[in-house]
């Protein structure tokens, strides 16, 4: 019962601390195995939460919360400097100053 | 005056990278394809779905016309897809792109009108002049019939986009409104959120409708020449 398995056949969660740098460096980072990487993990979480007998609702909530968080992300520079300007202008966003001192 | 209204229109690139191209593909993995006869609950509702729209679509069509059922689900699929996930708040929706609604709509629309030249000339041509017409008017008529013909791909195409662009306009402008009022005045801020909530439920229909619109006409246009 002393076979030792080698190091590229072991699971991430099996890999010991001191060996990650190596074990990151002999993964697949072909084309073909990158793709293979994403059909892997799609098919986990379609045969988790969706390729079930009762699936719910949350199998595709959870994309659309996934999706809605990438969006968030690629467009938090421009969010980020709007709300910049908005508090510039004391509470309002730059093109509606006009309209709030008409109103007040 | 409102440069950061129009922000959310930009065509989206990260370092140089187009992720417009994965934006547009994002659709595609909400629709599973499966081989078995009983599938999960997903795959089931989608599937009644199609079926539904399948026969109320093209169900007037003859044989040789309903050789297109692929393309025209395919359509309305993408099209009412595309359109909802931009409701997602931050979210990117291509077709407010008339590039791209240009690019869906010629081709359809110049397929179906070669079909009918290639294989019914004659009643193709017939289309140009309308029945009945008194004979000193037949050269006005048939420059009008031309140019509504052509006219016919830009309307789908400025149709799609105006209608979901002015509904995201909308909605920012409604949004924005309601934001700056709650410090004004709240009642009015309440009476705008209500607003924005019946806007949203329209926007929800619209999207919806606007695909099986633009379906509709590409089938008519080819019932036309089929």
């Amino acid at each position: 019962m002393a076979s030792v398995v080698p190091l590229k056949e072991k699971k991430l969660l099996e890999v010991k601390l001191g060996e990650l740098p190596s074990w990151i460096l002999m993964r697949d980072f072909t084309p073909s195995g990158i793709a293979g990487a994403f059909q892997r993990g799609y098919y986990r979480y379609y045969n988790k939460y969706v390729n079930v007998k009762k699936g719910s609702i949350a199998g595709l909530s959870m994309v659309l919360a996934a999706y809605v968080f990438l969006n968030y992300c690629r467009s938090y520079k421009e969010l980020s400097e709007s709300l910049l300007d908005c508090f510039a202008s004391g509470g309002v966003s730059p093109d509606r100053v006009g309209l709030v001192h008409r109103l007040i | 005056m409102n440069e950061n209204l129009f922000t959310s229109f930009i065509t989206p690139m990260m370092l140089g990278l187009p992720l417009v191209t994965l934006i547009i593909l994002f659709p595609s993995l909400l629709f599973p394809s499966s081989n078995r006869l009983i599938n999960n609950r997903l795959i089931s509702l989608q599937q009644w779905a199609l079926q539904l729209m399948s026969k109320q679509m093209m169900s007037i069509h003859s044989t040789k016309g309903q050789t297109w059922t692929l393309m025209l689900m395919s359509l309305i699929l993408f099209i009412g897809s595309t359109n909802l996930l931009g409701l997602l708040p931050h979210s990117f929706t291509p077709t407010t792109q008339l590039s791209m609604n240009l690019g869906m709509a010629i081709p359809l629309w110049a397929g179906a009108v070669i079909t009918g030249f290639r294989n019914k000339t004659k009643a193709s041509l017939a289309h140009f002049l309308p029945q009945g017409t008194p004979t000193p008017l037949i050269p006005m008529l048939v420059i009008i019939e031309t140019i509504s013909l052509f006219i016919q791909p830009m309307a789908l195409a400025v149709r799609l986009t105006a209608n979901i662009t002015a509904g995201h306009l909308l909605i920012h402008l409604i949004g924005g409104a309601t934001l700056a009022l709650t410090s004004i005045s709240p009642t009015t801020a309440l009476i705008t959120f209500i607003i924005l909530i019946l806007l949203t439920i329209l926007e929800f229909a619209v999207a919806m409708i606007q695909a099986y619109v633009f379906t509709l006409l590409v089938s008519l246009y080819l019932h036309d020449n089929t």
